[in-house]
């Protein structure tokens, strides 16, 4: 088994992503290959072929390029597998690949069992084995599905690749993250709102609650997207990375963009009205209540204390 | 102008998700069927399209499913489609993406749709693949998880939502395809006038084995429920009991209270 794992880069400087699909080759047992498009100044450490490409020619959002450079390597190495990140890179270009390569694509592998790839479905509240047919398969990785066992080592052999591309997506800039009210990373303690709150009316209910706890209001994107909390309280992978001692989440039913972000949470408590929201394979506590009942009694009995 | 939207029906994620019998997919009896919510999004943005050039774009919703998916198509034509495309499926659960935009290609391709809006991703199965799938089949341009869409002189300036708040901007000339994230745009409810509208406007019947040229790259080999975490606590019963239960746990397991 040959796997060509697919690193990724932003703005120059590669993203730990990368090493999940390592951790994830020596999960599996295959023997790695490694491609991104980057630079020279900042290689993973990996003691194995690196084929890079240069970022400043082949841009940060380039796909026909960054396809064409992949099937290169493709062509040069023959993996079984090509393995890259379930993130905005990786899902824009793996779809890409399976149609160049007439390949099989299994998006957002959490495990690998019985030979068929684990993903999730319905909000991860279901399992499904996928077993490609295709001769390569092209699979993406859930954020911290794959975690290493220890830091990485070594030194690539670094191969430099080229390939002709037109670009048919013009990349203009970017634009960076808004800087809001609040610095959740630092924050000991995060109580959460989700769309289980109902309306807009009650996100102070959780606020209080978040006061009464010495903590900060968070959110989950729902209630974001909504504007009933700013982005800069969104929890997730589109939001922050949050790792607070304690973290209640209220109403939240926990997607797996909310779970990537809040799962180096020390100690989790969910507060859920559905015994069965997905929140409860990661919660330590789970309590099957109607958030705005339970709320304000929290806040009254701590109060007390 | 000729906009294609392509939506999908999925059951609303509160449900409570059972294994069916054969343990290949999720039991489809007793659930509440809704529109793709990421699809919501596509669809208010194809009419805003069509608001913006004065109502000369046409728009063709698409949906690919069973005879309930229907209503899926209904209730984009009552947010502002002008015509539904239904390729009829009653096994389209079974078939992977790659089938599924094989399909939708082998319609789209003679249609020359300048703009297609897919949603990033379904509910269900969360594949993304898709509206990427179909770009490549056809040929146009792709462009993933927006968040902002300009259209301006045959040519569409896109935020692309990427990690931790960044946003990419990109620029693609029509035709191309864009998936569409949450917080694109704020989807219209539609009015009770244009449900009865929504009613008389075109719905065409296609069948799906006219449309189908491949075969499956992958398939779905079992479904199953998640493990549950090991030693998770769950508490149920009557509020100020709950209250003081997971108080008393706080004070034992964290240093919140010191």
């Amino acid at each position: 088994m040959k796997a060509l794992l697919v690193g990724e880069y932003r703005e120059g400087k590669l993203l730990g992503s990368t090493y999940e699909t390592l951790a994830f080759a020596q999960k599996i047992g295959a023997a790695a290959v490694l491609f991104a498009v980057g630079s020279e100044g900042d290689l993973p450490r990996f003691d194995g072929k690196l084929y890079l490409a240069d970022a400043g020619r082949y841009g940060e959002y380039n796909p026909p390029a960054h396809k064409a450079l992949l099937l290169e390597v493709i062509a040069k190495e023959k993996p079984d597998l090509v393995v890259l990140s379930h993130s905005s890179y990786g899902w824009d270009l793996a779809p890409r690949l399976a149609v160049a390569l007439n390949a099989a694509q299994v998006s957002e592998v959490v495990d690998v069992r019985d030979g068929a790839f684990v993903v999730p479905a319905c909000n991860a509240k279901l399992r499904r084995q996928v077993r490609p047919k295709s001769a390569v398969t092209v699979v993406t990785l859930q954020a911290g599905a794959f975690g290493l066992t220890g830091e990485p080592a070594g030194t690539p052999a670094v191969e430099r690749i080229e390939a002709q591309a037109e670009g048919n997506v013009e990349f203009v800039g970017y634009e960076p993250a808004e800087k809001g009210e609040v610095d959740l990373s630092r924050a000991e303690v995060i109580v959460s709102a989700g769309r289980g709150i109902g309306k807009p009316e009650n996100v102070e209910i959780i606020a209080s609650l978040a006061r009464a706890l010495g903590g900060e209001l968070g959110a989950s994107r729902p209630v974001v997207d909504a504007g009933w909390v700013d982005h800069s309280r969104q929890v997730g992978t589109t939001g922050q990375t949050v790792a607070p001692k304690l973290y209640v989440a209220c109403g939240i039913s926990g997607a797996i963009q909310h779970l990537a972000g809040m799962k180096k949470s020390g100690f989790v408590v969910a507060i859920n009205k559905d015994k069965d929201a997905p929140i409860g394979e990661v919660a330590d506590v789970l309590v099957v209540a109607d958030v705005l009942q339970l709320a304000p009694a929290l806040v009254e009995k701590i109060k007390a204390l | 102008m000729k906009i294609l939207v392509c939506i999908k029906q999925v059951p609303d994620m509160e449900s409570r998700f059972k294994v069916n019998a054969a343990g290949s997919w999720y039991d489809t009896s007793d659930l509440a069927w809704r529109l793709n919510e990421y699809d919501e999004y596509a669809v208010e943005q194809a009419v805003q399209v069509k608001e913006q050039l004065g109502g000369a774009p046409e728009i063709t919703v698409l949906c690919v499913g069973p005879e309930r998916v229907k209503e899926a198509i209904k209730k984009a034509l009552a947010m502002g489609g002008d015509k539904g495309v239904h390729v009829q499926d009653e096994a389209s659960f079974e078939k992977d993406p790659f089938e599924i935009a094989s399909v939708i290609a082998e319609y789209a391709r003679s249609e020359h749709f300048d703009l297609i809006l897919t949603g990033m991703q379904s509910q269900d199965r969360g594949s993304a693949q898709v509206g990427v799938l179909l770009a490549e089949m056809l040929g146009i341009p792709a462009v993933t998880t927006i968040v902002g869409f300009t259209l301006e002189n045959g040519a569409v300036t896109a935020k692309r939502e990427l990690e931790g708040g960044l946003k990419a901007v990109v620029k693609a000339r029509l035709p191309a395809l864009f998936t569409c994230q949450l917080g694109l745009n704020t989807p219209r409810y539609p009015t009770l006038p244009n449900i009865m509208k929504a009613k008389k406007k075109e719905l065409a019947a296609l069948a799906v084995a006219d449309l189908l040229k491949v075969q499956p790259l992958a398939v779905t080999a079992k479904m199953t429920l998640p493990e549950k975490k090991a030693g998770g606590v769950v508490l149920e019963g009557e509020i100020g009991e709950l209250a003081d239960k997971l108080i008393g746990i706080l004070k034992e397991k964290t240093a919140v209270f010191k």
